[in-house]
């Protein structure tokens, strides 16, 4: 059995690599994305575009300006006369938001309760200006809200008593609030779902189509041996894109491995070997490469959108957790960010190393059982 | 071990009653029946979609069969695929190995699939390079290859384990005529060796060499025998015709209900009359204005034509 196994990995191992264009992929896949998500992929947004409208014109509409433009949450791209101007961009796009600063705005800051000692009535109390913002996007919104409170003490040369917080936040492991932190090792999993199940799911689907396998199954090949043969390449690939993630992650991003080596290795191969089985499932449904690729995406967008990867796990509704528990990605997305970023051991996330295991088994034998030794 | 004489050997190498295969409605093989005795050189002929490579593919286990019963080496073949695939070789109508290997890598990884390692699996390469004349492409990639030298490749696979029964499903399509002799050489050496061959194809010619053939049209197999026996047994008579004109003869001719068909090859007509006819000289002569007309020889043309087409007579 052993000598068959091993004499279809060695075919397989020779084909890839001299497939110059798969193998080309198997590299250039994880630095470009990596590069990609690592740079481009930030969740608190910076320099949105907006707009003025200011009927004040004094030094303190400018100054306001001036200490908005300090936060780098925004940059005043565009002056509008009105607010009709201004709305006119929004819906075109031009603009995400706009800051309106009445006639009397420097009326409305020194009457201000915060930066008026006398006033203490603050049912008087009108706001300094208005925001208003494009609110198709979450993400926007939510920034600029958050300039809701900014403080204008500078403007209004005064200095207040600060109210201190309710509670203290220690932010471990990654005190920097760097988004690519998190990132990297997510896209370690997303890449290696990619890969794995696209490779295996047509490795089988393209003897098929070309033609090798009618002859292929007149020889005394068990499928047991031909599935393990042409899997067994896939786990070194898939551990060598391992490295390239967390090793350029490591070296342009300095995103940590805290982790051992043997638990990364341990999880990793889990996860590849869950990867390869539901490639094999799949290449046991597909007929033609085309098929097998789009079963692939099928299963890759709910990988990179519900795994944990770009939303919180714990923020989607339940049904969507369900869908989520089911793929393997999840786990190992939890997996790989415990072991990567807080040093977590295998042992200590044994409930998905277990999932993992059994979604194999699962797979090995859905894929066995489904996989003929006969043409049509 | 059994003490007693030696059981009588199975003498067939396959027999079939009644094999059929059907795709939804379309019948591609229609209760097929077959005994081919060891150690001879059998063919299929038949035009394109008759059925040839269907019926190699439910008589090596690769398709399942509708109907019917296969043994293949003397045992029945359902249940028995598994063990029946060491002792059968198999090489497709399509070229089914890797482009992207060698000559040499294509031969050793099916030599490790056969179980081949070491020193044996090193010299049955050697030997088989040598028999097939690939030794000077051994390094070169399968897919850059002339159809005569991957049919060659094709050839040394499917019989690099010795099988006592080989399948070759149409292996001489892209060769030319001197490879094609070259080819039929080496299948007579295997076939010196004790090895059956089923080969299929849609040239006369190489189903001339057959020490007897099937003549399939539509998944129905229309005639089956020695090549010279189909021809004495064909019925009808070949009268070749010469003169001028031929062509509005043979109009005339082809629309007499007793004529199979006429045929121009060079300057004459080449007539195949219904063997019921009683002085088939004289008929045409007839038909024909009193041109000239001879006896000719049938060749197996003669019998294809016979028993295909919508004039075939059973
Ligand atoms: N998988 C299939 N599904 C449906 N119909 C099929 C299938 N395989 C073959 N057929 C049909 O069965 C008939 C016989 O096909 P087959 O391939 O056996 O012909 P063939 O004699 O080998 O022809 P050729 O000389 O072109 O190779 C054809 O009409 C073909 O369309
Ligand atoms: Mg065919």
């Amino acid at each position: 059995m052993w000598i068959r196994v091993y004499a279809i990995f060695i075919k397989e191992l020779k084909q890839l690599s001299r497939d110059r264009m798969t193998f080309g992929m198997i590299i250039m896949i994880p630095l470009v994305q990596l590069m990609l998500f690592g740079y481009a992929i930030n969740t608190d947004a910076r320099h949105i575009n907006v707009g003025l409208v200011d009927l004040s014109q004094t030094s303190e509409s400018r100054a306001v300006e001036q200490a908005l433009v300090a936060t780098q949450s925004v940059d005043f791209i565009a002056r509008y006369r009105s607010i009709k101007e201004a709305e006119v961009a929004i819906t075109k796009g031009e603009i995400r938001a706009v800051l309106y600063l009445p006639a009397d705005m420097t009326r409305r800051l020194f009457n201000h309760p915060l930066y008026d000692n006398k006033q203490a009535d603050s049912a008087l109390t009108l706001p300094i200006g208005q925001w208003i913002v494009d609110g198709s996007d979450t993400v926007i919104t939510s920034t600029i809200r958050t300039l809701r409170n900014m403080p204008l003490n500078e403007v209004a040369n005064h200095t207040v008593t600060r109210s201190s917080p309710s509670f203290e936040v220690v932010q471990y492991f990654n005190p920097e609030q760097r988004t690519v932190v998190n990132i990297v090792p997510g896209l370690v999993a997303v890449i290696l779902t990619m890969t794995m199940i696209l490779f295996t799911s047509s490795a089988i689907v393209r003897e098929s189509e070309q033609g090798n396998m009618e002859f292929l199954i007149t020889t005394p090949v068990r499928s047991i041996e031909l599935m393990i043969g042409k899997i067994a390449p896939y786990v070194l690939v898939g551990l060598l894109q391992v490295a390239i993630i967390l090793s350029v992650g490591q070296w342009l991003f300095s995103v940590p491995i805290k982790g051992s080596f043997l638990s990364l290795l341990g999880s990793s191969i889990l996860f590849i070997f869950a990867s390869l089985t539901l490639g094999l499932v799949l290449s046991t449904i597909a007929k033609t490469q085309l098929q097998s690729m789009q079963m692939t995406i099928f299963i890759l967008l709910p990988s990179i959108l519900l795994s944990g990867f770009m939303f919180p796990y714990d923020a989607m509704p339940v049904a969507a957790q369900w869908i989520a528990e089911a793929l393997p990605v999840t786990h190992f997305m939890r997996m790989i960010r415990a072991i990567a970023l807080r040093d977590a051991s295998l042992l200590l996330l044994g409930k998905d190393a277990l999932w993992l295991g059994l979604f194999t088994v699962g797979g090995i034998v859905i894929a066995s059982l489904r996989f003929k030794k006969t043409l049509g | 071990m059994n003490t007693s004489p030696i059981t009588e050997p199975t003498e067939f190498a396959i027999e079939a009653k009644g094999l059929s295969k059907h795709f939804g409605n379309k019948i591609a093989v229609n209760k097929l029946n077959l005994t081919i005795p060891k150690g001879s050189i059998y063919g299929f002929l038949g035009p394109n979609g008759c059925g040839k490579s269907t019926s190699i593919r439910l008589l090596t286990g690769l398709l399942e069969a509708s109907e019917g019963n296969v043994s293949i080496l003397g045992s029945p073949l359902l249940g028995h695929e598994e063990s029946l695939k060491k002792r059968i070789g198999y090489m497709t109508q399509k070229f089914s190995l890797y482009d992207n290997l060698t000559v040499q890598e294509n031969l050793s990884f099916v030599g490790a699939i056969y179980g081949f390692a070491g020193k044996r699996k090193k010299n049955r390469l050697e030997e088989l390079l040598a028999l097939y004349d690939l030794e000077k492409q051994a390094k070169q990639f399968a897919g850059s290859m002339s159809g005569g030298q991957k049919q060659r490749l094709a050839l040394a696979c499917a019989t690099l384990h010795s099988p006592e029964l080989l399948f070759l499903d149409e292996p001489t399509s892209a060769v030319d005529p001197e490879n094609r002799r070259e080819f039929w050489e080496r299948l007579f050496d295997l076939c010196a060796t004790g090895t059956t061959i089923l080969v299929s194809t849609h040239y006369m010619d190489e189903a001339e060499r057959c020490h007897a053939l099937a003549i399939l049209e539509n998944g129905n197999k229309r005639a089956d025998g020695s090549p010279q026996a189909l021809m004495d047994a064909m019925p009808a008579t070949v009268v070749e015709v010469s003169g001028n004109k031929l062509r509005q003869l043979k109009q005339t001719l082809t629309q007499h209900p007793e004529i199979l068909s006429a045929a121009q090859i060079g300057a004459h007509l080449r007539v195949l009359v219904k063997k019921k006819v009683q002085d088939p000289l004289n008929f045409i002569s007839q038909l024909s204005n009193g041109r000239e007309t001879v006896l000719a020889r049938p060749s197996l043309e003669d019998v294809f034509v016979t028993c295909t087409g919508d004039r075939y007579v059973d």
